[in-house]
Order: C-alpha cells, then sequence, then structure tokens
C-alpha cells in the first residue's frame, strides 16, 4: 500500500466522519482561503473542464470533478484515503480555466490537510517533513553540495537557518505551537 | 536598488549555479543584493500547503518578516518560493483573524509579521527593475545560433487572479526575455504544462512526476530546441535531473541542457558556461558550447 492508515478506525466512525467531513473542508478552508471562495464548489455544474485541463488525469484515476461531486452530495467516502489525491502537481489549470471559478487547487489541499489529520500520509512525505525539522530546509544541503558551491565561488554554506540553531529553533517554535510536529507524526 | 535575496532549499542545496548566476547578474545591473539571515524554507506550496496550512503560513510569515526587519523587498528564484511569499502576503494582508492568529504564533518567537515587505520574482526585475533596453544594451553575444524552449512554469503565472502577469495561458514575459537577448524562442506542444515535480508529487509519486518530464522534453527536442530556460528552480531541477532519472530508468535517450533565465542572459553578456555555473547541470550542456 503506497498511504499507511495509521489509526484503525472502522467503517462506523469512517461513515460518520465523512458525513461531517464537508463541515470539515469548509471549517478548516475558511481559516486560510475565505468561506465565500471555498463554498464555490456547490456551483459545479460537471462541466469537466478541470478533469480534460488536468496532465495528471492523462495518467492517472485522478479526478478533480469526482472530489467536487462527492462533496456536493456529502457523499465523501474513501476521499481522505484515496491515493489519486496526492497524484496533482497543484498546477492550478483546472483553477484557471473553471467557468465557475471555483478554487479547485485550494478545495484539494484542504481536503489533503484533512487526510493528513486523519493519518493518511505517505512516508516519502514524512521524510520531507523529518527534513524540514531537522535542517528548517525541505530539501538539506549536503557535503558534495558545500563542495560545489565553494568551487562555484559561493559560500560554503548561505547563512540560512540550517547554520544557526538559535534560528532554526525559531522555527521549530512555529511548529511546536501548531502541533504540526504531531500532526505528521501520529 | 538592492534586493533581499530569498534562496529557499533547491537553488542553494540542488542548483547553485543558478545562485551565482543571479547573483552577478544582478551586481551587473546595480542591484544590491542582501542575505536574508536565519530564513529557512519557503515552506514549499504544495507539499507543506497539503500538509498543514497553518504552518505552511506561519513560516511563510516568520520568512517575510525577517526581510521586513531588513526593510528590504525580496527577490526568489524558484516559483515555489514565489508562490508560498506572495500567497502568504496576499492571504494575511486580506484577513485580519488569520494575520493574528498567525501573528499570535510568531510573537512566542518574537517575531511579527507586518505586511510591508513585497516579493518580486527574478523575472519582474528583470522586465520591471532593469527593464529590456538596458539588458539589451549589455548583450556582446546575441544568441542567435541557441533556439530556446520556453518554460513558464506553473506558480510564475497562476493562480493569475493574484500573479497579475497577463494571461497564463498565452503569457509574453519570459519570451520576451528570451528574445530581447537575441536567442530563437521555438514554441512547442503542451509550453504552458507542469514540469512535473510540484504537489508533493515528485516525492510521492516520482514515475507520475517523470511522466510529465518525459511529455516536455520530447515536446521541446520536437520542436528542435537546443534547450530549455526556466525561470524556477524547481522546474530547472525536475528537468535536469529529471532527464537522467529516465536514462537509468527507461533508457531515454535524450539530453536536452537546462538553463536558468539569468544563466540565459550571462551568456549572452559574455560570461563562460563555467562563469554562469552550467557545467554543474546533472544533464551536459556540451551540445551548447558551439552555439554559443
Amino acid at each position: 500500500m503506497f498511504i499507511r492508515k495509521m489509526n484503525n478506525q472502522n467503517d462506523v466512525e469512517e461513515q460518520k466522519t465523512t458525513r461531517s467531513l464537508v463541515e470539515q473542508i469548509l471549517r478548516s478552508g475558511s481559516e486560510v482561503f475565505s468561506r465565500e471562495e471555498i463554498i464555490k464548489f456547490l456551483g459545479c455544474v460537471q462541466c469537466g473542464v478541470c478533469v480534460g485541463s488536468c496532465p495528471s488525469s492523462m495518467w492517472t484515476a485522478w479526478r478533480a470533478r469526482l472530489l467536487i461531486r462527492k462533496m456536493q452530495l456529502k457523499s465523501c467516502e474513501n476521499i481522505l484515503s484515496d491515493e489519486s489525491l496526492w497524484f496533482c502537481t497543484t498546477c492550478y489549470t483546472c483553477q484557471e480555466r473553471c467557468p465557475k471559478q471555483i478554487p479547485i487547487t485550494d478545495i484539494i489541499k484542504v481536503v489533503r490537510n484533512l487526510a493528513v489529520k486523519h493519518g493518511y500520509m505517505k512516508d516519502t512525505h514524512k521524510r520531507i517533513c523529518s527534513f524540514f525539522l531537522t535542517y528548517g530546509h525541505a530539501v538539506p544541503p549536503t557535503d558534495e553540495i558545500k563542495k560545489i558551491r565553494k568551487a562555484l565561488g559561493l559560500a560554503e554554506l548561505p547563512p540560512t537557518v540550517c547554520t544557526d540553531l538559535r534560528m532554526l529553533k525559531e522555527v521549530l517554535g512555529i511548529i511546536e505551537k501548531t502541533g504540526f510536529n504531531k500532526i505528521y507524526r501520529e | 536598488m538592492r534586493y533581499a535575496y530569498f534562496l529557499g532549499c533547491i537553488t542553494p542545496y540542488r542548483c547553485p549555479g543558478i545562485e551565482k548566476a543571479t547573483r552577478n547578474i544582478l551586481k551587473m545591473f546595480g542591484i544590491e543584493v542582501l542575505d536574508i539571515r536565519g530564513a529557512s524554507c519557503c515552506p514549499a506550496p504544495g507539499v507543506f500547503g497539503s500538509f498543514d496550512l497553518l504552518t505552511w503560513i506561519a513560516v511563510a510569515a516568520r520568512n517575510i518578516a525577517i526581510a521586513e526587519d531588513m526593510n528590504a523587498d525580496i527577490v526568489v528564484t524558484c516559483n515555489g518560493c514565489y508562490a508560498t511569499l506572495s500567497d502568504a502576503i496576499y492571504l494575511l494582508n486580506n484577513n485580519k483573524n488569520l494575520k493574528k492568529k498567525v501573528n499570535d504564533i510568531l510573537k512566542t518567537i518574537d517575531r511579527e509579521y507586518r505586511g510591508t515587505a513585497k516579493v518580486k520574482h527574478i523575472v519582474d526585475v528583470l522586465n520591471v527593475d532593469v527593464g529590456y533596453q538596458n539588458i539589451g544594451k549589455m548583450v556582446k553575444h546575441p544568441l542567435g545560433g541557441i533556439k530556446v524552449a520556453v518554460h513558464y512554469g506553473c506558480h510564475f503565472l497562476k493562480p493569475s487572479r493574484l500573479r497579475k502577469h497577463g494571461s497564463s495561458e498565452h503569457p509574453i514575459l519570459l519570451d520576451k526575455l528570451v528574445e530581447v537577448v537575441g536567442a530563437k524562442n521555438v514554441n512547442y506542444q503542451r509550453k504552458q504544462m507542469c514540469c512535473g515535480a510540484g504537489g508533493g508529487v515528485r516525492s510521492g509519486n516520482l514515475d507520475l512526476a517523470q511522466s510529465y518530464t518525459k511529455k516536455k522534453i520530447e515536446s521541446m527536442v520536437n520542436a528542435k530546441a537546443d534547450c530549455v530556460v526556466t525561470p524556477c528552480a524547481f522546474c530547472h531541477f525536475q528537468f535536469d535531473t529529471g532527464q537522467i532519472e529516465l536514462n537509468r530508468r527507461i533508457g531515454y535517450k535524450y539530453k536536452l541542457p537546462v538553463v536558468f533565465i539569468t544563466q540565459l542572459l550571462g551568456l549572452a553578456f559574455g560570461m563562460s558556461l563555467d562563469n554562469v555555473g552550467l557545467h554543474i547541470n546533472q544533464t551536459s550542456v556540451e551540445s551548447l558550447k558551439n552555439k554559443i
């Protein structure tokens, strides 16, 4: 399995969750984006421009239109556990072309946030998080790159968070405050 | 004029040739480049934005707050950093509750997001602050021998409502920069398509990311391009490293050099491939040597 289900919810609990999932999407979406924007999904007419425009839909079973339809019907079974949710590169082509101006890419991010909160996160994504928590960079420096930088006439390492423990502690302070260290480890 | 250069992760730690070329080009135009001490990952919009939006925007706000303390606007060389920092500014400046929530978090580390700094993409700095005419004046070796496939990357243009770089279907800004240094700009199929790296797809579904890259590179090669020019470190990395990965995994035969926009300018201004840091690319740039 690509995505490991971390907590053993049974089916009944899963159903309970999906009934309130649309409310959760609206609520957490409104915290960062605006409610007026997110709620535009109700106006989807299932025209399919999103799927026709989506490069990932050429190769995979990912269908943005289906996600929006499930949300309209409040029938969100499996949307959090569906691996194809993670096939979107957030290229925004669907959102750009949607005739109803539905912020599809923003909605995908909000749904992914909930998926992560419910324990659906790839190991490779967890690895990026652990890099971030260790170095303050999702893509950390290597010994080889230090040599290359030096040969280019650049500083071996730039004065970012990775060379200053005090600065790294600031980033970790934010992460502790938002609870992200717990979210991704659970 | 001065800018705080927000490096992010890919530019300094995977593609430092971009950093070298960018610092040199800005210096050539008299623009002072400041380091943002203690800057972290932006954090990546499609990755950390997909994991936890509050963490994403709070860390972004800290990065912006450091630049605010320096009284400097920010310049970036990665569309990911560009998306995170400019989206964070837009969202925080238009949502008082969110701004308060984020500042309550930042208060615990003695930081404050005020909303005074702007973030500019290197393409904007070149187009607006420097200007085509001044760029044209610096050209010593017009690149008429090189056919360029322009790749914008997604987040420089989209969402177009916020980015305000004109049409995301028919953009012109990067094409104009390529033409101003004399290079031949070739059109190709799926020019506006994503490189495949974003949204956590490169880290989570490498096969899928490579499907994108293969499609894009094939289209560019079919259009007889000599190289691809990008304004984004992550697209640059994906095309450059992606071709090597495709080679290893499926015996892919294309070797299309990948050139960052400031590296292309450097070549036109008379710098060598090594001087603009292209020699450290994964995919060979040898084929460009006799065309410059």
